[in-house]
């Protein structure tokens, strides 16, 4: 296949179906992804060509989506289940955290739980509650499970097809307002490591690390930073559990300015943890503290003033300015 | 390979509590399947405020689907075909009673005598459906399927600690839910407890037949009704297009509950006419036909039918609804159209009944960080 432009919705389809063709053990279930092919139409098409046996349309339970999960892997399957909205992962967590994460600890490595957790996350569509939240700071905290999210079409399509060959349980975040936005993939283009970070835009002056819904956002900033002469090093983390920091530090050696971005709340996330990180790294190349943008330590919003919440680009761009005034 | 039976379909089950039929034909009583028997005795007066809040409340429901379309709401669920179910049951309410709904009891809510403007703020997004639950005995819409038949529960046992049971001023409480939230984990917890505790709770399941793209064989093999036998108390599948028999069946489960007999648990066996919400495109999953053939088991038509028939209304009444139910609606919009965006300081507000710390910091630096665009051409 030539390189195609594709939307990160349609791209993520397409990944779902060479894994379906490669593997006759994948099987996707989860709510409205057969008939329907899912709320977002990730699952388009799929039941209609792979069979009800493979793409299933299941009870309205996630709680009973994971543990079914849980033992269609142990029966040899390779699970892809679809949460519906990150706000209805909650009623699974206990699956999630208690059993799939611990299964391969407790059996000695005996027992491999290769289950993907796909879940569209994020804000930014104008969604009533539970529909625009972040969840990943609660399983990227979770040992025994491994967190990534795509960017990009290109990384939709790679990145859910290396989730679902790989032998661990993956939650595998995707983000829900990027779903239209489209992107060249090509399917012969060489893979980076799944759980490898990404500098996607190169730049000397400060190191901006983002993933998911707010690699857009940064790139955006980037742009607009590039016009008033400050060139910003993005780095599209890819991987949340585990990270891959060393793109991070290698840059931060040489801007010693870091800002993070991400849409969660900040009290006890992902940026905490970059922060000390690269704190303890580059403790001697920081021009300035590692400063983060996030979303605000309260429930998501009510649509109309989500925009407030969500780190945009000129929250960037102050965080960028403030690296400065150390 | 043996073959397996994997689509089943869900036993069939004639068992439907009906006192009006779909051709507006009166059944003086009707019995349910552990024979009790079931019946109304309205005056005509009565019988005309029912069919009045069931044009009020389609019509109430085609604007916030029209304003969703003119994008003056973010999204909305239509209860279009589920009028008797919600007007029949709301009715049977007593003031004292207490109501834990789904997000599409809009018109439970507009029979409990609230403003149907308060759900609308949820819809357009400016807050999260914010009212105060004991004040209207009606709790906060709840979108996450099912965790309010717990809420419902526990608030039902509440009410058996203060003795509330048995007596004359015995309270109940109705928990609404759908089909598809029969599968959670917390309804079949919620059938549990209620049952352990003797609570004073009615389960009304709108089984509109889907949950989302998916029909109801996904979610069971049985009658829905029958699953309250399992769980230890009654229940009972009535027609709930029939508005009738669902004001007298919810009628008696809450009085079986306040009365101190516990639980009862009532499949409203009926139809969603329109789309899950205004972001859902039905045709991609279930057929046409289908649909036209639950429009002939209208709840609407089959009421007007019989009381045109029995002559409690004429032509004249049925239009002075109608233009009553569109003045309430354009009324509505104009409100809707009015209702304030939020201050973006509110984000801050409510986290904690006596504030954090971390937020009085982070909104001086909101406030701050505003500041400085002021004056700047942003
Ligand atoms: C825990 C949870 N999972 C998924 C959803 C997404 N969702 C919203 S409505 C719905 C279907 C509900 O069907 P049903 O219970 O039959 O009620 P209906 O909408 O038909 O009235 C789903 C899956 C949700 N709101 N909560
Ligand atoms: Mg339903």
């Amino acid at each position: 296949m030539a390189a195609e432009v594709l939307t990160l919705g349609k791209a993520l389809n397409l990944g779902l179906r060479r894994a379906l063709e490669r593997d006759a053990k994948v099987v996707i279930m989860g709510e409205d992804v057969g008939k329907l092919g899912g709320v977002f139409r990730i699952t388009d098409g799929l039941q209609k060509d792979f069979g009800e046996d493979r793409v299933i349309d299941t009870p309205l339970a996630e709680s009973g989506i994971i543990g079914t999960a849980i033992g269609l892997a142990l029966r040899g399957y390779r699970p892809v289940c679809e949460i519906q909205f990150d706000g209805f992962v909650y009623p699974a967590y206990d699956q999630i955290v208690s059993q799939v994460a611990k299964m391969h600890y407790r059996s000695r490595g005996l027992v491999r739980l290769p289950i993907v957790i796909r879940i569209p996350f994020g804000g930014g569509i104008g969604a009533v509650e539970h529909h625009s939240e972040s969840p990943e700071a609660y399983f990227a905290h979770t040992p025994g499970l491994k967190v990534v999210t795509c960017s990009n079409p290109a990384d939709g399509y790679t990145m859910i097809q290396q989730a679902i060959a790989s032998d661990d349980p993956i939650v595998f975040l995707e983000p829900k307002r990027r779903y239209w936005e489209k992107g060249e993939v090509d399917a012969e283009a060489p893979a980076f490591p799944l759980h490898s970070s990404r500098v996607t835009r190169p730049g000397a002056d400060v190191t901006v690390v983002a993933y998911g819904p707010m690699v857009r956002t940064a790139l955006d900033a980037a742009t607009a930073a590039g016009e008033d002469g400050r060139q910003l090093d993005v780095i599209d983390l890819r991987s949340l559990s585990p990270l891959d920091l060393s793109p991070v530090y290698d840059s931060v050696r040489r801007t010693g300015r870091c800002v993070v971005v991400h849409e969660a709340p900040s009290n006890v996330g992902l940026g905490a943890e970059i922060a000390a990180r690269v704190t303890e790294e580059c403790f001697y190349s920081l021009e300035s503290p590692v400063l983060r943008v996030t979303g605000f330590d309260t429930p998501y919003p009510a649509a109309r003033v989500e925009e407030e919440y969500l780190p945009d680009l000129d929250r960037v761009l102050d965080a960028v300015d403030r690296t400065y005034g150390w | 390979m043996p073959e397996v039976a994997r689509e089943k379909p869900v036993a069939q089950d004639e068992t439907l509590v009906q006192l009006l039929t779909p051709d507006g034909e009166r059944i003086d009583r009707a019995t349910g399947p552990d024979g009790t028997e079931y019946s109304v005795d309205f005056t005509d007066d009565e019988y005309r405020d029912l069919y009045r809040d069931l044009v009020t409340v389609r019509r109430l429901d085609a604007e916030a689907t029209a304003l969703q379309r003119q994008g003056e709401l973010g999204i909305w669920a239509s209860l279009l075909g589920q009028e008797a179910a919600q007007v029949g049951s709301g009715r049977a309410l007593r003031p004292q009673d207490m109501v834990f709904p789904t997000y599409r009891e809009h018109g439970v809510l507009y029979c409990r005598g609230i403003d149907p403007i308060m759900p609308l703020s949820l819809f357009r997004g400016v807050d999260q459906g914010a009212w105060d639950p004991i004040k209207y005995r009606f709790g906060l819409y709840t979108i996450v399927i099912g965790a309010q038949t717990l809420h419902a529960t526990g608030y039902a046992m509440g009410i058996t600690k203060d003795g509330k049971v048995g007596g004359d001023d015995g309270e109940a409480v109705i928990a609404y839910f759908g089909d598809g939230a029969t599968s959670q984990g917390d309804v079949n917890e919620a059938f549990i407890w209620s049952a352990v505790y003797t609570a004073p709770v009615v389960f009304f399941c709108q089984n509109n037949q889907y949950a989302i793209s998916e029909p109801i064989e996904r979610q069971t093999r049985v009658p829905l009704y029958q699953r309250a036998a399992g769980f230890g108390f009654p229940g009972v599948r009535v027609d709930g297009n029939d508005v009738l028999a669902t004001y007298a069946v919810t009628r008696h489960a809450l009085d079986h509950a306040r009365g101190g007999q516990g639980p009862t648990l009532i499949e409203a066996y009926t139809y969603r006419m329109g789309a899950h919400t205004t972001s859902d495109d039905p045709s991609r999953y279930r057929p046409q036909a289908e649909t036209e053939a639950w429009q002939a088991r209208d709840p609407i038509a089959r009421l007007a039918t019989f009381l045109r028939r029995q002559q409690i209304a004429d032509d004249a009444f049925l239009a002075e609804v109608d233009e009553e139910a569109r003045k309430t609606a354009v009324h509505l919009r104009e409100r809707v159209l009015t209702m304030e965006d939020p201050a973006p300081g509110s984000i801050f507000e409510n986290v904690y009944p006596h504030g954090s710390p971390l937020l009085d910091e982070e909104q001086a630096r909101f406030a701050q960080y505003r500041q400085s665009f002021e004056g700047s051409a942003y």
